[in-house]
């Protein structure tokens, strides 16, 4: 006997439709553009992912993974950026030798 | 085949039952699957670090794909995801014929797939928009690229062959163990109790689908567009 229920048909041809339609949204919306078209790929991920591969039917540790894998990869992406659009929000020091006052009280 | 008279067939010695083995070799390719985010992982990062940085080089460099052939691209993958999904059913359900008919289908996308991923390919070297080999764009898409940079828009391009080409690798691999698949299934291998090799190789399908389903707009759907 198989651990995983057979999804019917419906299903899978209800978010393939699903899948198409949100695929066809070319629309104009100016600076919100790359939020929105990255948020229906996210949509269309989310429905491979829990239909397509099964993880709405999968077992915890399958979750587990799936959540690993994400959570790596915002982490790398969060502290590249963190890197990256911070380096500009303390100045450089003055140099050692500088004779100049020191500016703070 | 002793195995056959005890029922047991195709559980490997080290599992207890049929399930057991089942949710081994899903978890398995899971984290195989979780390595391949992280592979990726890297590509998406450097690439939205150097878009963040270079935009204007980006959006023009990303006018210069054609946004038709991604987005038919797009569908026939998804399709693909479909059918391939439809095959672990009919393996499920042991439908045999449509097994079989599902699994060419499905590489028959994939081939189709890869087709006008080569072309276009194609049409990137007759504009001479490849790094390193032939970089050298004239007329209307040296326009479109010189304001912001030439530079820039051939580290896009870099992004652009290598990303897509990964992902091309990834197909050519899937295509490869769908044929191993189709070459089982008409051997009449799998059944209800067994399938477990049409799941695994249908969730690496998917994945790779949705790989391409963040590289279209990632590439092609850069600002400017409309």
């Amino acid at each position: 006997m198989a651990a995983q229920p057979i999804v019917p048909f419906r299903t899978y041809a209800l978010v393939f439709v699903a899948l198409l339609t949100t695929g066809a949204a070319f629309v104009n919306l100016g600076p919100l553009n790359t939020v929105v078209a990255l948020g229906i790929a996210f949509l269309k991920m989310m429905l491979v992912l829990l239909f397509f591969m099964h993880l709405l039917h999968s077992n915890k540790l399958t979750h587990v993974t799936a959540i690993a894998a994400a959570f790596w990869l915002l982490l790398l992406i969060g502290l590249v950026f963190a890197d990256y659009t911070s380096r500009g929000w303390i100045p450089d020091p003055a140099p050692w030798s500088s004779s100049a006052p020191p500016t703070h009280p | 085949m002793s195995e056959a008279h005890s029922g047991r067939i195709h559980i490997a010695h080290q599992f207890e039952s049929s399930d057991q083995q089942h949710e081994a070799g899903t978890l398995g390719i899971w984290i195989f699957l979780a390595t391949e985010v992280m592979f990726f992982g890297g590509l998406f990062t450097g690439y939205a670090l150097d878009r963040w940085l270079y935009y204007p080089a980006f959006a023009a460099a990303s006018r210069v794909l054609d946004i038709r052939l991604g987005a038919i691209n797009t569908a026939v993958l998804l399709t693909s995801s479909f059918t391939m999904a439809l095959s672990v059913r009919a393996a499920q359900t042991a439908k045999r014929g449509a097994l079989a008919l599902l699994l060419i289908l499905t590489m028959l996308l994939g081939a189709v797939f890869l087709g006008i991923k080569g072309f276009e390919y194609y049409q990137k070297f007759v504009e001479h928009v490849v790094p390193s080999l032939d970089f050298a764009p004239q007329g209307e898409v040296l326009a479109r690229l010189a304001p912001a940079g030439l530079g820039h828009a051939q580290l896009f391009f870099c992004f652009y062959f290598f990303m897509t080409g990964l992902h091309a690798l990834h197909m050519i691999v899937g295509l490869g163990l769908l044929f191993v698949l189709l070459l089982r299934a008409l051997r009449s291998e799998f059944t209800p109790a067994y399938y477990a090799p049409v799941e695994v190789t249908g969730l690496y399908w998917h994945f790779v689908d949705i790989i391409w389903i963040f590289l279209f707009p990632l590439l092609y759907l850069i600002g400017g567009r409309f």
